[in-house]
């Protein structure tokens, strides 16, 4: 379903036009609100609708295969961590609401900056591990695998 | 045009395109490089921006060797038997060997990973799949990526990579425009990794209006990997790997929770299983070695998803549709019931509008499947993409130069859909791929391969010039009509692209002519295709909005042409189901047990092709 925007909802602040991931949320200039200007690059991905302030944005399913009188809509909170959708179906019937985490963390805390971690040892520059690695592999003593410790070989030809 | 050139010097590590990979690339880099200068080049913003830009229900590459689940080689036989023998086993391997490090990262930093309540494990889904709530997956990898990076420019459409003129064949940064205030960007790099994405919308898709938009893969996924790097003469492989999708018809919902977790189940219109009864001729076409119903029973072993795919197009061919996928018993249960949905909501928020508009409830009515039209792309259950070395301890002498992920253009890396014969690597695989391109150039760099890159100001003026032509061109010949789109001296991006989609379609092997082509259609489309080149030196774009969906059309083209040149290069059906080379029905084993790798010259524009030997992981006694 491509995104529309409510005139009397939107401000024109330009959230979804900063977050549209095809650049499809554009700002129209005699409005001075936001509009999609090209539905058929629209994956209706949310994006836009997610990020939206007012709650202004919303889909509607796409013409080639989509009959009118529906509705999801989404409310995404950063701050609690969940989102929550209600999903309408055209005959009335099934009216569902559905709740969800999107992260079990306080936004970036946990992410490590690494240009703070202690820089690699040449003999982990020499071998073939990664950030945190091998522990995080594993998360017990184990190496990394290799084709030695797998007792395996590459050899050229049909093999199945 | 009043438009200012930006330049960015001195940059150690470009990232261009900041998706899962080139997160995964741009995150890893500052730890092996403390002291380099990290740059990311995206054309969205980096926020929500790729393939993942919407979500993930699921992580679809977690082998679970802490668990005690699967071992690497594992998961490379997997690949290899799904995609017919055709993978580089070396990259799948090592890619397999460290995406378990990843995934864990990612537990820690937010992402909600679902566990197993019995066991304690992570909830499967399949043997490679992990349930998350994955809503904000693409916030939270941007975010590392951000933290590592010395500066991200968001809404820069790379259009092109820079070349060294002091030595050939060495990359030396990229350039591109701000598809906003349309300023001309310069990154001076001695490394790039390619992190964009692989290409929809390059076969006609079935829904032609505004449901265009509803491409099985992003719409914003233009093939850039691939035309960035076949510009600057990389090699390719695989590229004829197109990959076709069974989901559900329309909104092209994933089928992957359904199958694995919600165990249901596919029927003809009838109500009828179907797939088995195809298998026998099937079996004629591509030989017992790769469809093997019985050991696949015994073993687990999958049946490849193209020849899953045969029997579908089969049967709805032989008129029995259309394929159900038979939702109402599982949905019964109603924790079942609410999976079904949240898999939705998180990945393709789409599927929900679809069956919201058209009053489709599962629990009650078994909703359609169809399969999609063709993508190119190397992430999933395909592996088009960049000719890489693999690693230094795991890959044969062929697979071999010196950098891991590193293309045959020096300097230039590649990390998901880029790296060519890496199936299956999914989100997990990919930002595992960026990390270890990250390493192999930071190493590159330490190595003083980098040294004395040259990049003159000839050359940024005359991609300057190129960029902006459509402009130009729009500028100069607008006015010789009234009004409207209908010029005798350009097309626009759109047109062009409709122009793609069809001959792609048509000769290509689309879904119009159920995926089916021979080298007489493949020749058509190649002259075709040629044509096309020459009109898109005369496409005109009205703003800057347009002049991204030019660069978007020229990257597909790039792209269209290398799937035309391999499927005509490999003279066999090796993936049917994914398309038919009708002279050549059968899967060829003498001839074709080999990895397809073309080489565009830059200045002549020509193609070569070769063989490369394809090298399968055995145990080492056999």
């Amino acid at each position: 379903m491509p995104t529309f925007v409510y005139m009397t909802r939107c401000d024109g602040c330009g959230y979804c036009v900063d977050i549209c991931p095809s650049d499809i949320m554009h700002i129209d200039t005699t409005t001075r609100r936001a509009y999609n200007l090209e539905p058929s690059m629209c994956w209706e991905c949310y994006s836009c609708v997610k990020a939206c302030p007012m709650y202004a944005i919303d889909a509607r399913g796409y013409a080639d295969f989509s009959p009118l009188g529906h509705s999801v809509r989404v409310r995404r909170d950063e701050e609690k961590g969940v989102i929550a959708w209600r999903i309408k179906f055209r005959n009335g019937k099934k009216d569902m609401e559905l709740l969800a985490p999107i992260t079990t963390r306080p936004w970036g805390k946990h992410i490590p900056k690494l240009s703070d971690t202690p820089a690699p040892s040449q003999e982990m520059r020499d071998s073939q591990l990664l950030f945190n690695e091998p522990k995080y592999i594993r998360l017990d003593d184990g190496d990394l695998h290799t084709l030695k410790s797998n007792g395996l070989t590459m050899k050229e030809g049909v093999y199945y | 045009m009043a438009y200012k050139t930006i330049i960015e010097d001195d940059i150690d590590i470009l990232v261009a395109g900041a998706g899962l990979g080139g997160s995964g690339a741009a995150f890893e880099a500052r730890y092996w490089g403390k002291d380099k200068k990290i740059v990311i080049a995206e054309k969205a913003n980096i926020d929500r921006s790729g393939a993942v830009a919407q979500g993930l229900y699921a992580i679809n590459c977690y082998m679970g060797t802490r668990f005690g689940e699967n071992n690497p080689e594992d998961h490379v036989r997997y690949a290899r038997i799904d995609l017919m023998g055709m993978v580089r086993e070396d990259l799948l391997f090592d890619m397999a060997r460290h995406v378990d490090s990843t995934v864990h990262q990612f537990e820690e930093w937010g992402l909600p990973l679902m566990r197993n309540p019995k066991t304690g494990a992570y909830q499967r889904e399949g043997r490679w799949q992990i349930m998350i709530h994955g809503e904000s997956y693409k916030p939270i990898v941007a975010e590392a990526a951000k933290k590592s990076a010395d500066k991200v420019f968001n809404r820069i459409c790379v259009t092109h990579l820079l070349t060294d003129e002091a030595k050939e064949n060495r990359v030396a940064g990229a350039v591109g425009f701000n598809v906003r205030t349309g300023n001309y960007h310069v990154f001076k790099s001695k490394t790039v990794i390619v992190g964009a994405g692989g290409a929809s919308n390059i076969f006609k898709p079935r829904s032609v209006g505004e449901g265009a938009g509803r491409v099985w893969y992003a719409p914003w996924s233009s093939g850039s990997a691939y035309g960035l790097m076949i510009g600057a003469g990389a090699k390719m492989t695989q590229m004829e790997n197109r990959i076709v999708l069974a989901r559900f018809k329309d909104g092209y919902g994933p089928v992957g929770a359904y199958f694995l977790h919600l165990k249901t189940y596919t029927q003809n219109g009838m109500g009828e299983e179907y797939e088995s009864k195809w298998f026998p001729e099937l079996q004629k076409m591509v030989g017992k070695e790769y469809l093997d119903v019985e050991a696949s029973h015994r073993t687990h072993r999958p049946i490849p998803t193209c020849l899953r795919n045969h029997a579908f197009i089969s049967e709805v061919n032989a008129g029995r549709g259309p394929i159900h996928m038979v939702t109402m018993e599982a949905f019964q249960d109603p924790h079942l019931e609410e999976i079904g949905w949240h898999n939705f909501l998180g990945m393709t928020v789409g599927q929900a509008v679809l069956w919201a508009a058209t009053d489709v409830d599962p629990k009650n009515e078994n909703p359609e499947l169809t399969t999609s039209e063709p993508y190119v792309m190397g992430s999933h259950a395909t592996g088009c993409g960049a000719w890489c070395s693999g690693p230094e301890d795991v890959s044969p002498p062929e697979y071999y130069w010196g950098y891991n992920r590193m293309t045959t253009v020096e300097g230039l890396f590649g990390a998901g859909d880029a790296v060519g014969g890496t199936p299956h690597a999914f989100s997990s695989g990919s930002f595992t791929e960026g990390r270890l391109a990250a390493k192999a150039a930071c190493k590159y760099i330490d190595d003083g391969k980098a040294e004395g890159i040259r990049v003159s100001d000839e050359q940024i003026d005359r991609r300057k010039q190129e960029i902006y032509k459509p402009m130009e061109h729009y500028r100069i010949y607008r006015n010789e009509i009234t009004a409207g789109t209908v010029n005798p001296n350009y097309i626009n991006p759109r047109q062009g692209l409709d122009r793609l989609q069809k001959l792609m379609d048509e000769y290509a092997g689309g879904v119009t002519v159920s995926y089916m082509t021979n080298e007489k259609l493949l020749n058509i489309g190649l002259k075709k295709l040629k044509a096309l080149e020459e009109d898109l030196e005369k496409v005109a774009a009205e703003d800057i909005h347009e002049l991204l969906r030019a660069w978007e059309l020229k990257h597909r083209h790039l792209t269209s042409e290398a799937v035309i040149q391999h499927t005509l290069f490999r003279k066999e059906t090796r993936w049917p189901g994914y398309y038919y080379r009708g002279d050549y029905m059968k899967v060829d084993d003498a001839n074709w047990h080999v990895l397809t790798v073309s080489r565009r010259d830059p200045k002549t524009g020509e193609y070569t092709m070769e063989k490369a030997p394809c090298y399968h992981l055995v145990e080492a006694n056999e």
